[in-house]
């Protein structure tokens, strides 16, 4: 089997494994895990270089505190920090749903972890923080993960660490102003050890970001403020792997990968552009989608 | 009473010699913010970051949580007005080493509204995990510094800069949610903040000629604000309690010491002195003073209706009061 193959499949057990969420929780962030499931298989099963997870594989619950008193972050679940390996900071953490599932499809957490999602007093929150699995800022207030990214790689650059820090962003959050700050000052500080995945699926809460603000051609705009870089396919795993590959010498890398919202499960398409979150209207609807689920061929 | 010029220049850079954690951020106010000597003198641990002020806070997030100490400067309505979600989720949340030093409180710059830090200590106040510091004298600068290391988490350090007073001896450091007690007496419990205590101190030496008893206390930790000096302050004022702030009256230390007095039970009335609820125009700091009842008469006039009596207090003597340094009580008795 080749490496596409296997992260092709994992794509798909993001997918799957989201869908069988929503489902059992009569909704979900399903159409964020549509689009970014191939990013979120290639970042985790080619691009990064993590070590094996150091989180428990069934999430203990929410303690009151912070990462400080802890002693951690949800980011064990991403492996140990070290100056070697990588770091993965989550920016839109409205796809929370889909980073456990990648964990899940990854063996870094149980399925049964999953099955905490916005349950009261889990940690496996709806909208991650800086304790659910996976996430180690907090993002959820978007535009300001790029700039603790920045923050984080900084500090990694001045410690010499050779490891890079991968951000995972969305198309949306470029409206927010910060975005383009922290844009603006990683090219003025040369910050390259900075690489950030955008899924460009053109859906904001409103709808369609071209109906609700237009923000015209983000590659421009990226380049302008200095950034390297790369449009792919966002469900073309080799596309994604060989743009992540890129390292530039002096600026942050940004790869923008093309997605649908609705990608892998067909029965969302009618529902398109309202897709920020699925909830279902009827008990017919649901059982729709748990025969499509019960149909799922796996790959 | 002795003046002093571009302290916290001077001092930050001494103070930081041996901290090779501790990087400044600054948002193109470098000279502005005192921080310019830092930057000739540690170029690497230096950070410009323009106006970016909502990614300077998350920035600064990102670089304590690897284990730095950004001081981030800046005037203090571009931290806790411009970027308050940023100053909250990015480092007041995750309870992050990182120092913000807010200038221009209050009265102290003819800015106008928008340049004027007249409700960051009322912001900032209800932010789980913050810990706010104000400086009034020279003394207070140079030792904030200390104050700031000890606290495993966010800092709001109210600044004063340029030429200031030595009010206290530099041998008497600010010490964390310790008042300074400036003078004894049961009449009135007096507590003043930042720039005010100098303006508190010429009253006080009148009206002690005039038989006032005051207790008077100099607060430089708005939080937490659980002082036990300030509580017995409280407990044994017994005609009333005032509070002097160049903040608005509203949020900060007379809202802190109201808050105080309603919990142990302290049944005296409160005089608040700030400015009042409302923005202030751009002018000088003696006519902003006099304007929004910010200066030494407004504090007389405070006393007058508190006490029921007429102190006839002129402006010229008030004028006339000269400053010597002012060792606190306890201190004082240990010399």
């Amino acid at each position: 089997m080749t490496w596409q193959t296997e992260t092709e499949r994992i794509a798909d057990r993001i997918r799957r494994c989201v869908l069988d969420q929503t489902i059992k929780s009569n909704g979900g962030y399903l159409s964020q895990a549509c689009s970014s499931a191939e990013i979120l298989a290639t970042l985790y099963t080619h691009l990064m270089t993590l070590g094996p997870s150091e989180g428990p594989m069934i999430p203990p619950p929410f303690t009151p505190g912070t990462a400080k008193t802890h002693g951690r972050t949800g980011g064990v679940y991403n492996g140990a920090k070290a100056p070697h390996l990588d770091r993965f900071i989550v920016s839109p953490t409205h796809y929370a749903m889909a980073v456990y599932a990648a964990l899940v499809a990854t063996g870094r957490m149980a399925a049964e972890g999953l099955e905490q999602f916005n349950l009261d007093g889990s940690s496996v929150e709806m909208i991650g923080e800086e304790f659910s699995p996976g996430h180690e800022v907090t993002g959820g207030s978007f535009g300001q993960a790029i700039s603790q990214a920045a923050g984080i790689a900084v500090a990694r650059r001045l410690r010499g660490d050779s490891g890079r820090v991968w951000v995972f962003m969305s198309d949306g959050e470029f409206q927010e102003g910060q975005v383009w700050e922290a844009f603006s000052i990683m090219a003025f500080h040369k910050i390259d050890n900075v690489a950030v995945f955008v899924d460009v699926n053109g859906q904001q809460v409103d709808g369609r970001m071209k109906d609700v603000m237009d923000i015209g051609s983000l590659a421009a705009k990226l380049m302008a403020f200095g950034a390297e870089v790369a449009e792919v396919n966002g469900h073309d795993v080799g596309a994604l792997a060989q743009a992540g590959a890129k390292r530039p010498s002096d600026r942050p890398l940004v790869v923008l990968c093309h997605t649908e919202p609705y990608r892998g499960i067909a029965l969302l398409k009618p529902r398109y552009p309202n897709l920020h979150y699925v909830r279902f209207s009827s008990d017919d609807e649901r059982n729709l989608y748990r025969q499509a689920l019960n149909q799922w061929q796996e790959n | 009473m002795q003046m002093l010029k571009r302290v916290h220049a001077r001092n930050l850079v001494e103070w930081a010699k041996n901290r090779p954690e501790v990087v400044v951020f600054s948002g193109d106010l470098t000279t502005s913010c005192e921080v310019d000597t830092f930057r000739e003198v540690y170029p690497d641990r230096f950070y410009s970051m323009g106006l970016t002020e909502q990614n300077m806070m998350s920035f600064a997030g990102g670089m304590a949580r690897e284990g730095f100490t950004p001081f981030v400067h800046t005037f203090g309505v571009f931290m806790y007005r411009r970027a308050l979600d940023q100053v909250e989720m990015s480092i007041a949340y995750p309870n992050l080493r990182v120092r913000m030093f807010g200038f221009l409180p209050g009265v102290t710059t003819p800015g106008g509204a928008t340049h004027q830090a007249i409700d960051d200590i009322g912001v900032l106040r209800v932010l789980p995990n913050m810990t706010i510091v104000e400086t009034g004298d020279a003394t207070d600068v140079e030792s904030v510094l200390d104050v700031t290391e000890g606290v495993d988490g966010p800092v709001y350090v109210r600044m004063i800069r340029g030429e200031i007073p030595r009010l206290f001896p530099a041998t008497q450091p600010m010490r964390l949610n310790t008042a300074r007690v400036l003078s004894q007496g049961e009449d009135v419990a007096l507590f003043t903040s930042g720039i005010c205590t100098e303006e508190a101190l010429r009253v006080c030496h009148l009206l002690r000629d005039r038989g006032v008893g005051i207790q008077h206390l100099h607060v430089s930790t708005l939080k937490p604000f659980n002082d036990p000096v300030v509580r017995e302050a409280l407990a044994k004022a017994r005609k009333g309690v005032i509070t002097m702030e160049n903040h608005t009256i509203l949020g900060g230390l007379g809202t802190a010491v109201a808050e105080t007095m309603a919990e142990i039970g302290c049944g005296v009335p409160l005089r608040r002195v700030g400015i009042p609820d409302s923005y202030m125009q751009g002018s000088s700091k003696p006519f902003l003073m006099r304007h929004y009842g910010l200066d030494a008469l407004a504090l007389v006039a405070q006393f007058e209706s508190l006490l029921g009596e007429r102190f006839n207090i002129s402006e010229s003597q008030l004028a006339e009061v000269r400053l010597g340094t002012y060792y606190s009580e306890k201190q004082q008795e240990a010399l």
